[in-house]
């Protein structure tokens, strides 16, 4: 067989939606589509049927740079130690709690 | 003494007549489509096949729940479960058998180009608010059909050798069932007088000017106008093919009438 008839799936595409107005956008699944336009219509039929946003984003998922499950150790342990990093030392102002 | 009775008989025949001329054509439509449901040539693709059959067959329930309503002898149910062959008001174009992928886009694209402009003339004519109400709600998801039958018609005909072919070949064997679209009978201009229905011969250039111009871009031969074209359906006479489709969406409701879902 040649390689043409061998790769006959359509390609594969992230699905990113948004909640709401100015709420950032959520990874939802992914998709196959042959180009732009379908994976934004795939999309819509496959995540977005029951009210789930208002806006849509595809990406092409080969894409994406993703880390590797080896770079976990030095990637994110490193955080695990530094509680200080978190806000919860710091008194809010007042003027912030006020306006909260 | 229900609301409708204020209204003179023959308008309130006129709008039932229309109510069930467009719920006839877009529950067969989509009866047709849901044979599609885990057939869909990719899994996106079934669902999206999905999606709009049930769109259809929402709308038929909407308009014949409003027929019902006026009629008051009836509920909606009867209108798709008890009626036969004869009764049935939908033109033939949609009740062909479902074909292969290119059959079904390519009707999925004249009927959703031609629901499109008969809808947006309607909401401008209709005085009755129930029912101009329902047809903008309907707009918005015929607005979407239309976006994805019509991209699907340019990758079909502008794809591979064989995709261009069977896609050409579809809209060359559905043409002639295209004239019933704009076919205008005698229950037809009852409803146009009474600002129920378009004048849907009017609607036909720019129906055709979207066909023409999606199909050249699709590198696709737009079919010849003059030749046979097929008439009748709306008024009863069907093809073969309605019959063994009713028997199979009707058979459930017919042989346990009292059934519910539980």
């Amino acid at each position: 067989m040649s390689e043409r008839s061998n790769n006959t799936e359509w390609p594969l595409w992230e699905v990113f939606y948004q909640p709401k107005d100015g709420k950032p956008y959520e990874h939802a699944g992914n998709v196959h589509a042959p180009d732009a336009e379908m994976a934004l219509q795939n999309a819509r039929d496959t995540y977005a049927r029951r009210n789930e946003g208002i806006g849509i984003w595809v990406v092409p998922s080969d894409q994406i740079t993703a880390s590797t499950p080896e770079d976990q150790g030095p990637f994110f342990d490193p955080a695990n130690d530094k509680p200080y990093r978190h806000p919860q030392f710091y008194s809010v102002p007042r003027a912030v709690k006020k306006r909260k | 003494m229900s609301t409708f009775d204020t209204i003179p008989q023959t308008e309130k025949e006129a709008l039932v007549e229309t109510l069930l001329r467009l719920a006839d054509d877009r529950l067969i439509h989509g009866h047709r489509l849901s044979e599609w449901t885990g057939h869909g040539p990719e899994l996106e693709e079934d669902l999206a096949l999905a999606n709009v059959a049930l769109d259809m067959i929402g709308h038929a329930a909407s308009l014949y729940s409003y027929a019902a309503e006026i009629e008051g002898k009836n509920d909606e149910d009867y209108y798709a479960y008890f009626r036969d062959d004869i009764d049935f008001k939908n033109i033939a174009l949609l009740e062909l058998p479902r074909g292969d992928f290119s059959f079904t886009i390519a009707r999925q694209f004249i009927f959703s180009a031609y629901s499109y402009f008969l809808y947006t003339d309607l909401i401008n004519t209709v005085d009755d608010e129930q029912f101009k109400g329902m047809l903008q709600k309907h707009l918005k998801e015929i607005k979407y059909h239309l976006r994805h039958s019509r991209e699907w018609v340019l990758r079909l005909g502008d794809g591979t050798e064989e995709s261009h072919k069977r896609i050409q070949d579809a809209f060359d064997e559905i043409w002639m069932y295209t004239g019933e679209l704009f076919d205008m009978d005698e229950a037809d201009e009852a409803a146009v007088k009474h600002n129920l229905f378009s004048d849907v011969k009017s609607l036909k250039p720019k129906w055709k000017k979207i066909i023409d111009e999606t199909l050249e871009e699709a590198t696709l031969k737009v079919p010849d106008d003059e030749q046979y074209m097929f008439s009748g359906a709306r008024q009863g006479r069907h093809t073969e093919h309605l019959g063994p489709l009713l028997a199979q969406m009707q058979f459930l409701r017919r042989s346990y009438p009292d059934a519910e879902w539980k």
